[in-house]
């Protein structure tokens, strides 16, 4: 367990009342409801189960959200620059290089048709005005961070030739290459087996550490997360439902963070029924709390 | 009012709300359900909806073309030959024997729509049959069919149309033969490769779990799946038919005179193009339109029955 | 009595070269009305196991028998009465075209059985899923009744055995506790036999009296649930797999 950091350096992020709207032929569906928080050098997990809103948050913060979805919030900045208002151009600059984003499962997430090394090179001259050689040095450091151990052979293979979580690697390293100042992260361990996860987490620990980066890790492994991040934010229907740091967990105040908690079956204590979330349609009216510090 | 003004709309909304209810109460109840969503569907893509009122309106031409038509397609009336639209009596015209184009064009569905049905019911049923046992019996099966479509494949449409009419005689009969003997080895093509996907599905494998047979399981498990594509890929390929039927018809392998195929119609008017446009656009633009209305339709189809998407 | 036991069981995909073992040489024994875990990570060769028990892996060698019936290259209907399975991915498991009605109605025809109305009201009772969800197709029910729904089928033709294939790992938490008391009650109630598959040691440890832990096509090791839970393992990867479910440890703790 990670000791709470109450210092979290400066402010990286900022998200106040955040909304994600999707029409549909029976009105407007609401994602997410009004989601405040504020994310510092520190690692911020987001949980919830599907329909929690979590991973529209995170695609709201890039804007990937295309039409006919629409994005709204009181402020939206990233370290007093306002992404709101910015246009699609200077949008992309932002992405990738300020902030980026690690998904679930690099099969999807890599180009099938282009070598590793082409895709990580592609994605660093992007942001950098630099030789195709430079960029590629550069690439097989980045390879060599994430604890790739044949960084040459790796950058000449296909996605498909990798296994999920040498490939998960090589995501972060694409990610990474261009030091972002923010790393989404949406899943980014639950295609993996759980052995692999421990070493892909590691990496991203470590790295974040290092570049004094935020991490916004959204998952719906609630154990994970706690183990994991420093304050967690539980979402539910679209809202933040509570809001706590990590250590702190198992003393959570809201019936859902509660009832998740415990109808999990654990090694450390047999019971022949599990108890089951009874859910509560008060817990979509509530306003969201706040994960601003 | 009477009173069946008042009970009216209270009935259409009872109805409504049962056909559009999340809980079916019986087999028929969810059938109805389902068939009234695609509906709902379909009829808010407003283009497919113009697609499917043409297609209305050429299905009521033929069923009643001769209480519609202002005269008899065939008669020939050479005082009144190469009138231009808009002459008295005669709306688009008529042509070199002085025969009423409208009529024409009416009576002429006729045979628009029996091309159009007898190569629909038999081309991509031949496809579905050889593609999905090709596709889930697989081995030498699979291969000894795939061939057989490979070879249908390769024929031009055409050429083989030509070669039924020299050796049958030419007639629509025959170019409706011909089209459907290339027709269905695309459906053959593509029933085989979703039947592929599908058998290594976890509901095909929970029903062999049941105990259910190949015939079964292609029957009641496989086709439901194919059907739609295919459905689908012929309305979007009936463009097509209409079209090669009318280039036979215009080479004059297909309908023969007096039928007032379009096709046909459009050759007829070939010779007097330049001073006499109507007698080849007239026919022209009817084929355009059933084109073009079968592939609105279709991609309003698609939207429905698109797997993905359809019936939610 | 004995209800599943499986002998020196290889299972093969490919040949010569590019010939795949899945499973090599794997030995399990299961009782009738035990419940045992298979856990493995993925490529282990667990889910493999319940294909070559169902006759859906063609290639195989060594011996497997049911409640005392050898099983041969095909399994006949009589196995399908006695065994079923409910597969992992409850968006996959059923037909995208049948309602919940069809799919019950055609299992029991094909297992012969009568009353097929009224069994089917109470296939539908024991999982927990109302009258109301009978004539929905898949697309109207959520991953977990879909489940429910996959449960049914397999208890339509009153089996003694059931083989879960990781059940409810594509299940958010909260439905995957409701899944897995139905699946308790069950049990109790129609005296099944199971034999479970999972990735997750804490599923496994809540639901099986004992598991063989698997990696590589092999089983490295067999522990009651008791040792399991006190982390009585011997096997070095047993450890592992114990360790990493713990949650995520920093590289400094």
């Amino acid at each position: 367990m990670n000791a709470a950091k109450t210092n979290t350096g400066r402010q990286l992020l900022e998200v106040d009342n955040l909304w994600v709207k999707f029409p549909t032929r029976n009105g407007i569906f609401d994602a997410v409801r009004g989601v405040s928080f504020t994310l510092g050098q520190e690692r911020l997990g987001i949980v919830g189960e599907s329909g929690s809103g979590k991973s529209m948050t995170g695609r709201a913060i890039l804007r990937l959200i295309r039409k006919p979805g629409m994005v709204s919030a009181d402020k939206l900045s990233l370290e007093g620059q306002d992404l709101m208002d910015i246009s699609e151009k200077e949008m992309r600059d932002v992405r990738g290089q300020k902030i980026s984003m690690v998904m679930q499962d690099p099969k999807f997430s890599l180009n099938p048709v282009m070598t590793v090394g082409a895709q990580i090179v592609e994605a660093y001259r992007l942001h950098a005005d630099v030789s195709k050689t430079d960029a590629r040095k550069k690439a097989i450091e980045m390879l060599e961070a994430v604890s790739i151990r044949d960084p040459e052979r790796v950058f000449r293979s296909y996605p498909h030739e990798l296994s999920g979580g040498m490939g998960q690697r090589v995501m972060i390293a694409m990610m990474m290459i261009p030091d972002p100042q923010i790393l989404i992260a949406d899943e980014p361990t639950s295609a993996l087996d759980v052995s692999v996860q421990t070493s892909v987490l590691r990496i991203m620990d470590r790295l974040v550490k290092e570049r004094g980066m935020g991490l916004i890790f959204i998952s719906h492994d609630l154990n994970l997360v706690s183990s994991f991040c420093d304050r967690v934010l539980i979402m539910y229907g679209g809202r933040v439902v509570e809001v706590c740091d990590a250590d702190k967990l198992h003393e959570a105040k809201h019936p859902y963070t509660q009832g998740l908690l415990n109808s999990l079956p654990r090694l450390d204590r047999p019971q022949t029924h599990l108890q089951v979330l009874e859910r509560d349609d008060a817990w979509r009216e509530t306003e969201s709390v706040s994960g601003a510090k | 009012m009477s009173m069946t003004d008042i009970s009216a709309p209270a009935e259409k909304l009872g109805m409504r709300a049962w056909l559009l209810s999340e809980i079916p109460t019986s087999r028929r109840h969810a059938r109805l359900s389902t068939l009234y969503a695609r509906w709902l569907i379909l009829r808010g893509n407003s283009m497919s909806m113009f697609g499917l009122g043409v297609l209305v309106l050429l299905v009521l031409s033929a069923a009643f073309a001769p209480w519609v038509a202002p005269h008899s397609p065939v008669e020939q009336i050479l005082s009144n030959r190469l009138l231009p639209p808009g002459s008295e009596g005669y709306l688009l015209g008529t042509d070199t024997l002085g025969r009423d184009i409208l009529s024409r064009i009416i009576y002429g569905a006729r045979e628009t729509l029996m091309i159009v049905t007898l190569i629909a019911m038999i081309a991509p049923v031949a496809g579905l049959f050889v593609g999905t046992l090709a596709g889930y019996v697989g081995g030498v099966v699979d291969i000894v069919l795939m061939r057989i479509t490979d070879i249908f494949l390769a024929f031009p449409r055409l050429v083989l149309a030509l070669a039924f009419a020299s050796a049958l005689g030419p007639g629509l009969e025959n170019a409706v033969l011909a089209i459907t003997l290339t027709a269905w080895a695309p459906y053959a093509r593509m029933a085989r490769a979703e039947t592929l996907t599908i058998r290594n599905s976890d509901y095909i494998a929970a029903v062999k779990l049941q105990g259910a047979g190949p015939f079964r399981i292609l029957t009641k498990h496989i086709w439901p799946l194919c059907i739609s594509s295919l459905i689908v890929r012929v309305t979007l390929d009936m463009a097509g038919i209409i079209l090669t039927a009318a280039g036979l018809g215009f080479l004059g392998l297909g309908a023969q005179p007096p039928s007032p195929e379009w096709g046909a119609m459009t050759s007829y008017g070939r010779d007097v193009f330049l001073s006499n446009w109507w007698v080849a656009i007239m026919p022209g633009l009817a084929i355009f339109t059933v084109s073009l209305a079968f592939n609105l339709l279709g991609d309003g189809l698609r939207d429905v029955l698109d797997p993905k998407g359809g019936g939610q | 009595m004995s209800g599943i036991i499986i002998e020196n069981l290889n299972v093969w995909f490919g040949k010569g070269r590019d010939r795949v073992d899945a499973v090599k040489n794997a030995s399990l024994s299961v009782e009738l009305g035990q419940s045992f875990g298979l856990v493995g990570e993925s490529g282990s060769g667990k889910s493999t196991i319940l294909k070559a028990l169902t006759g859906l892996a063609p290639e195989w060698s060594g011996r497997m028998s049911v409640q005392g019936v050898e099983l041969g290259k095909k399994r006949d209907k009589e196995f399908f009465r006695t065994v079923q399975m409910v597969f992992q991915d409850p968006y996959a498991s059923l037909h995208p075209r049948h309602s919940v009605d069809q799919v019950l109605t055609e299992t029991l025809m094909l297992h012969g059985k009568d009353d097929v109305n009224g069994r089917i009201i109470r296939l539908l009772d024991d999982v927990g899923l109302g009258p109301s969800f009978r004539f929905r197709y898949p697309h109207q029910l959520s991953g977990g009744q879909r489940q429910r729904v996959a449960i049914a089928r397999a208890l339509a033709s009153e089996p003694r055995v059931l083989l879960l294939d990781e059940p409810t790992s594509a299940l958010d938490v909260s439905v995957q506790a409701e899944i897995l008391n139905l699946l308790t009650d069950l049990r109790a109630e129609h005296k099944l036999t199971y034999l479970m598959v999972s990735h997750d040691l804490a599923v496994v440890g809540h639901m099986c009296d004992e598991s063989a832990v698997m990696q590589h096509g092999e089983i490295v090791e067999m522990l009651k649930t008791d040792d399991l839970r006190r982390g009585h393992a011997e096997h070095p990867y047993t450890k592992h797999l114990l360790e990493s479910s713990a949650g995520y440890v920093a590289e400094d703790a």
